[in-house]
């Protein structure tokens, strides 16, 4: 049997097309080990919920520069619970005031990493917060 | 689940009723060549057999993902749905890896009879291509008429499992290299149809052209069988296609269809005998592959190579040791466990 790797999808809800971010993340995720399957900009909840689906992801993370966090984040989650995907871990990252956090966690965003977060933190909280697989 | 067989099956029969969720999961089992996977597997194999497999290749940047996603469009077009599995390499150092081939794949995003996999190439030991020829066996069984394998033509195991598919494609981009680069050895001579991609930019007719030229050369005679057993079109078509305007993709889909109706028949006996033989040889490497780790022999295997490096026997004597200590267990293995 091959050893499992844990999947990791990067996604960018919304309009913003600064993903630099979620480039740097997907490489340094990449150095730490993990399959990342990149899906690029401009993506709405019901293509990310598809995509995780599809990929059998086990986090999905998603970033966010737009400020519409609020709006769309708990929409992603909503649409993966649609898939049956509610024990996928969803994690978020990009500009997102600290005052935000409680209602996002509320929704189903499990962690919010904001600015300055390393890599090496993003990659341990993963392994950390996985679901098991049987 | 306790019984991995009894979860294998059952994965495999929902995603025959069309469980998507249950087809992911499926295909991860595959990827990590789990004991439910190869019971998933026992159960689709006599229900596939009629997909059609396409393979693509070409260098990085010679537009795959976006043929394979104009390809797609044109396909849905036409009713029927469609099944892509994207391999990207993985890390020989790290093992992680980035798969972005859904990149290009994202007007399909939203369509639920495209379904689209992304797989890190692994150091798969019987090879990426048996985890490959698998995948597309249980897309095959769950009815995809069509499967695209994308791989990027660098590296022979990534070449070996585009080349293993019913149809291989390659994909040239214009611009790059001279006529030269059309007859030394390699990626071209796998091909069944050539394509150039990027057809809008300057240079691609030309390139087209000379692409033409230059495997019309030696074409007199038949290239017959291949060295491995794979018999290939004496001229591969070339077809220049652009995703942009969506000149040529007709064509190439035309040409598609047609080879996958020729296959159907007795004509194709050969390529579908190779395939088999070639995932026969990749499953029996995986078995050996564990047989050697297994974890009951491994002190003794430990002990053999230590012997080896210290150049007290020869290696070659250590490994008809090690075949032959097994005898009929050998044959069992992994079901028994």
């Amino acid at each position: 049997m091959t050893e499992r790797r844990i999947k990791v999808l990067i996604a960018k809800p919304g309009l913003d097309g600064h993903d630099r971010g979620a480039k740097v993340l997907a490489r340094g995720l990449r150095d730490e080990g993990f399959e990342v399957i990149y899906t690029g900009l401009r993506q709405t909840p019901e293509m990310i919920a598809n995509a995780a689906l599809q990929e059998d992801v086990d986090v999905v993370g998603l970033s966010i520069l737009s400020g519409a966090h609020m709006t769309l984040l708990p929409r992603v989650c909503e649409a993966l619970r649609a898939e049956g995907l509610g024990d996928v871990l969803v994690t978020a990252g990009g500009i997102i005031p600290d005052d935000d956090i409680p209602l996002l966690r509320e929704a189903g965003v499990r962690r919010v990493f904001g600015p300055g977060t390393t890599i090496g933190e993003v990659a341990d909280y993963i392994r950390a917060n996985v679901r098991p697989r049987d | 689940m306790a019984d991995p067989a009894a979860r294998g099956t059952e994965l495999a029969e929902r995603a025959r009723a069309g469980d998507r969720r249950a087809l992911a999961r499926l295909l991860t089992e595959v990827e990590n060549r789990t004991p439910a996977s190869e019971a998933a597997l026992r159960y689709l194999y006599p229900l596939a057999g009629a997909a059609h497999l396409v393979g693509v290749t070409g260098a990085p940047g010679a537009g795959k993902s976006t043929l394979v996603a104009a390809l797609t469009g044109l396909v849905r077009q036409g009713g029927r749905p469609v099944a892509v599995i994207a391999i990207d390499p993985s890390s020989p150092i790290t093992g992680g890896a980035i798969l972005g081939d859904r990149i290009r794949m994202q007007h399909h995003a939203h369509d639920r009879e495209v379904f689209i996999r992304s797989m890190a190439s692994r150091g798969h030991a019987g090879g990426l291509a048996a985890a490959a020829a698998d995948a597309a066996a249980v897309l095959d069984a769950v009815g995809f008429p069509i499967v695209f394998l994308e791989t990027v033509g660098t590296g022979q195991s990534e070449v070996e499992v585009a080349a293993l598919a019913d149809t291989t494609v390659v994909a040239e981009a214009p611009e790059m290299g001279d006529e030269v680069q059309a007859i030394k050895a390699g990626l071209l001579e796998v091909a069944d149809i050539v394509v150039v991609t990027k057809g809008d930019r300057p240079g691609a007719q030309r390139a087209a052209a000379q692409l033409r030229a230059m495997l019309a050369i030696g074409s007199e005679a038949d290239r017959g069988a291949g060295r491995d057993g794979r018999r290939r079109p004496k001229r591969p078509e070339v077809i220049l296609t652009s995703a942009t305007s969506g000149d040529g993709l007709g064509e190439l889909l035309a040409a598609l269809d047609r080879r996958g109706t020729e296959l159907r028949g007795d004509t194709a006996e050969e390529a579908r005998l190779h395939r088999a033989s070639a995932q026969l040889d990749g499953i029996m490497a995986e078995r050996l592959h564990l047989i050697l780790h297994d974890p009951r022999l491994e002190p003794e295997t430990d002990a053999l190579v230590r012997q080896i490096a210290a150049h007290e026997i020869d290696p070659y004597d250590a490994a008809d040791r090690i075949l032959g200590r097994f005898g009929p267990t050998a044959l069992r293995y992994p079901s028994e466990t």
